[in-house]
């Protein structure tokens, strides 16, 4: 069924412009009025104004709420997209950030005069180093992938300060996120892959062999991206660390195990949150986000500058004084409106509310996946985590794809798992159904894949040809990639 | 307790833990070897009730000055202009910031296009050919630039003018540990950057020239004649940073043959917030389409023949490319680029260059104020929105004493450069009042003495 629209609702912004409109009031000259062009010359003013939309307040209220209509949020309906932690964003997290006295707080202004904003970030390091198990966190770090670098970048200065330079090679399970061996590079590494087992986890074998004197770091997400928890954590710290290397712990999943265990617990040497994620940032359709990296006594002073630091008086500073660290990896001190955000839900949820988050994540991923793997193939049959993954290879001896199972899930409101992810897991569908999802919504959920699973059996074509339901059918992917038209062109 | 946010009750825990075939949550977690268990509690403050909560953070916040609490003539790099009320309507709904990166194009069609539509107004301001869906800052943006320039150009050394902001200069050098790039540092002279060393550090090893315009101190660079420096090293990569609002009156570097265009998006409906989250911009020539880091989207269409888009060109991503990615960034500031566009589209194609002259007007009423009342202001060059004034005594001094009167004073730029001890740099936007200026020029000379 497609529901016929206002024309208008399907329209680029720049299509609703018309010369000589206004959506804006701005404040009055009240000063002397002058001929600037005078100041500069000709080359320097700007002659053809950038064509941006004209249009009224209201219009572009409908537009961009018309867009909204057409977008999947956690607030629409169930996310179950793995490794993403798609769980519900508090309400009262944006209530927070936006008070006016910490939104419009400038970086620059004295110190003296932003001894709240100090505070709050203080306890929130203090908060998560608790959680992790680490000695100190710098919130600097604006996302994930920048926390990786960050962390890597840090024991990269730390084996250079022990004059082992040859020390570049970082092991990367094959499961890992692509973003890993990215940030290896970025920092000036090297990655290697260490292979995982039968049982979907690090090969302990593998990993001996490729552990050397020229190993700088293991980067682990435990639980790993099958949502297994890798048993042999300590084992493989201790590989890792009689051979000098450091241990990093990649927070993507730190949902599955607040309260349980914590990264330091288990010898790992680095960590980088995902604020978005545990910490309900939100996403906000892909960012901003926010990656605090905590780090032990050890790795310390390799910490970007600023840090937060209390003074015997009580006072909060920013302190600069730190000649090891690897300098600034962004401006000013981080995101910190998202910070607010994971600082108010963290208070929100106090010890024993963190760990009902990971206990209620890890029971509705177990209690998903029993109840799937009835119909889907269960590569890893062992207790999940906060996540798992599942196979589509059943189906597809049907002629239906993983990817088709996951745009036919739009038919019936959800937005589909991750899929092909992880690698080695053929026709791959990982779901993280998150603590803050009710029974009754993965009931349902259970049951729509089990629909979706007899239709393959049944009538493939209704779910080769998925979705049916929504705004737009299957995109044009080759031609978007082939020919990029990336801004819009008026038709002259 | 029974969290709020948790919707599992005793019964539900019950069945689940009944299908799964355990007898309580804990045998779930048996994989965790004892010798790493937690035992015990978190050692963190216990979980306050909403309403407790909020009144506690609410009296945090109160003991920060602000720009609503305080009159703010501080900038460098962080501005506070008007925001449309609009802006925080539209990106309050909770379709947009519940949203995860648009991987389903077929219910992610409204966020797909808000970023296409970003792209197509950083385009435009910056009048460049291609933009990016957004980077997590000004800062980290150019040094990603720096970054595809020597990736790009196969060299090493990157001659980057000191008169940009400091903390991105900061963020360029911890960039290129990574890929081992020789920064070399260009002087300025009467605030603007010394073209002549620019020239004499200039040769064929260059992978880029950085240069922001208008640069850290608010002064306009003379970009026609990098141009011209540049004419004789075609491979050398133009690196324009440019606040875009000045880019309402100003030409843009586009159109002065910039390769690169990177900035921050702040000034066009996000909130100065302590310094983040902002909004980074890219914008790059088509011949560099392929190489450019963050997200893309491009328009395409349906099964149907029906425009819509998607996310495209991710072949160039740190997720495919894995270990041969030039770059790692996998997110974008997608909530904050849609905060500038409803701003940008707000202000429109008129709202754009009346704010921009409206910045260049009030900065110039102050800077003669200044001047009358006897202080000494320095350059004389075209300017945007900030100048420095100097002063008798530690910047930090004379701000300590305006926040008693009500004011936010500019920024110390002493703390980056010993040579600029007691010079504020002050940045004058829309939205300060004739007599704001007036106030703040009187306040500045009696705290002064």
């Amino acid at each position: 069924m497609k529901l016929m629209a206002n024309e208008q609702d399907f329209s680029v912004i720049f299509e609703l412009s018309k010369e000589g409109r206004k959506g804006y009031h701005l404040p009055d000259l009240d000063v002397e009025d002058l001929n600037l062009d005078e100041e500069f010359s000709n080359e320097y003013i700007r002659k053809d104004a950038p064509d941006l939309p004209e249009v009224s307040e209201l219009q572009i209220m409908r537009h961009y709420t018309a867009l909204s209509t057409r977008n999947h949020g956690v607030d629409s309906g169930f996310y179950p997209l793995g490794s993403c932690t798609m769980k519900y964003n508090p309400k009262i997290n944006e209530d927070i950030a936006r008070i006016p006295g910490f939104s419009m707080v400038h970086p620059y202004q004295e110190e003296t005069s932003v001894q709240g904003a100090l505070a709050l970030m203080y306890d929130l390091q203090e908060s998560l180093s608790e959680i992790t198990g680490m000695d100190s966190v710098t919130l600097q770090s604006a996302a994930g992938a920048q926390g990786e670098w960050t962390g890597l970048m840090m024991i990269r200065a730390f084996h250079e300060a022990n004059g082992d330079d040859h020390r570049t090679k970082v092991i990367v399970p094959d499961s890992a996120h692509g973003t890993n061996p990215a940030s290896v590079t970025v920092a000036g590494l090297e990655a290697v892959t260490v292979k995982s087992n039968e049982n979907g986890l690090v090969d302990l074998e593998d990993l001996k062999r490729v552990v050397d004197e020229n190993t700088a770091a293991l980067m682990l997400t435990n639980p790993n991206t099958l949502g297994l928890f890798e048993e042999h954590i300590l084992e493989m710290a201790k590989i890792l660390h009689d051979a000098g290397g450091r241990l990093y712990y990649d927070g993507a999943n730190l949902n599955a195990i607040m309260g349980y265990t914590r990264p330091g617990d288990m010898g790992f040497d680095v960590v980088h949150l995902n604020l978005h994620k545990t910490f309900t940032g939100p996403h906000g359709g892909g960012g901003p986000g926010s990656g605090p990296v905590g780090v032990t006594k050890e790795l310390a002073p390799y910490l970007p500058k600023p840090l937060v630091s209390k003074r015997d008086s009580g006072e909060y500073f920013f302190e600069y004084d730190r000649p090891q660290s690897i300098g600034r990896i962004k401006p000013y001190y981080g995101n910190f409106g998202i910070n607010v955000r994971a600082y108010t839900y963290i208070r929100s949820m106090g010890p024993d509310g963190l760990k009902q988050v990971s206990e209620n994540a890890v029971l509705n991923a177990n209690y998903m996946m029993r109840r799937l793997e009835e119909e889907f193939e269960l590569p890893f049959n062992q207790h999940c985590k906060h996540e798992f993954v599942l196979s589509g290879k059943n189906q597809k001896k049907m002629g239906v794809r993983t990817l088709d199972m996951a745009k036919r899930l739009l038919d019936f409101g959800y937005h589909p798992p991750t899929i092909y992810f992880p690698l080695n897991v053929e026709e791959a569908l990982m779901v993280e159904p998150t603590e803050t999802e009710a029974k009754e919504t993965l009931d349902e959920f259970i049951d729509a894949m089990i629909q979706i699973s007899n239709e393959a059996k049944e009538d493939p074509e209704k779910v080769q040809e998925a979705p049916h339901t929504t705004v737009v059918d299957r995109m044009d992917e080759t031609t978007a990639a082939r020919k990029p038209v990336l801004r819009f062109y008026r038709e002259e | 307790m029974q969290h709020r946010y948790i919707p599992m009750t005793d019964q539900d825990r019950k069945e689940m833990l009944d299908t799964i075939g355990v007898s309580s949550t804990e045998e779930l977690f048996q994989d965790i070897p004892k010798e790493v268990r937690f035992e015990g509690e978190l050692n963190i403050k216990p979980a306050k009730s909403e309403y407790e909560l909020t009144k506690e953070l609410t009296e945090l916040a109160e003991k920060n000055s602000h720009s609503n609490s305080h009159t703010s003539f501080l900038g460098a790099g962080v501005y506070q202009h008007y925001i449309p009320s609009i802006v925080d309507h539209v990106i309050s709904r909770s379709e947009f910031y519940t949203a995860y990166t648009p991987y389903q194009p077929e219910i992610s069609q409204g966020e797909l296009q808000a970023i296409f539509e970003f792209q197509t107004m950083v385009c435009e301001m910056t009048g460049m050919e291609v933009a990016n869906s957004s980077m997590y800052d000004g800062g980290t943006a150019l040094a990603e630039a720096v970054n595809l320039s020597a990736g790009q150009t196969k060299k090493k050394k990157v001659l980057v003018s000191k008169a940009i902001h400091p903390e991105s200069m900061d963020v360029i050098y911890t960039y290129a540990k990574g890929f081992n790039l020789e920064i070399v540092e260009i002087d300025h002279q009467n605030g603007l950057t010394d073209l002549d060393q620019l020239k004499s550090e200039l040769d064929d090893e260059t992978a880029s020239v950085v240069i922001q315009y208008p640069n850290f101190f608010g002064q306009v660079e003379p970009l026609k004649e990098v141009e011209a420096m540049l004419e004789d090293q075609k491979k050398t990569m133009m690196i324009v940073s440019s606040n875009p609002l000045a880019l309402g009156y100003l030409t843009p570097p586009g159109e002065f043959g910039a390769d690169i265009v990177v900035g921050d998006t702040q000034v066009f409906g996000i909130p100065t917030q302590f310094g983040g989250p902002h909004c980074g911009y890219f914008a790059t020539t088509k011949k560099l389409m392929r190489k450019v880091p963050g997200r893309l989207v491009g328009q395409t269409v349906d099964e149907e023949g029906r425009r819509g888009f998607v996310l495209t060109l991710q072949a160039r991503e740190q997720h495919i490319r894995r270990d041969k990615a030039t770059s790692n960034i996998c997110s974008n500031q997608a909530l904050n680029a849609l905060a500038s566009s409803v701003a940008m589209t707000a202000l429109g194609k008129e709202g754009v260059r009346e704010m921009a002259e409206l910045n260049m007007k009030k900065a110039r009423y102050a800077k003669k104020s200044f001047e009358k009342a006897g202080f000494e202001t320095l350059h004389d060059g075209a300017f945007f929105n900030e100048f420095i004034v100097k002063l008798n005594k530690p910047v930090s001094e004379v701000n300590e004493m305006l926040l008693q009167k009500g004011f936010i004073g500019g920024y110390d730029l002493g703390r980056n450069n010993s040579s600029l001890e007691n010079h504020m740099l002050v940045a004058v936007t829309e939205v300060r009042s004739k007599e704001e200026i007036n106030q703040f020029v009187k306040e500045v000379g009696e705290a002064n003495g």
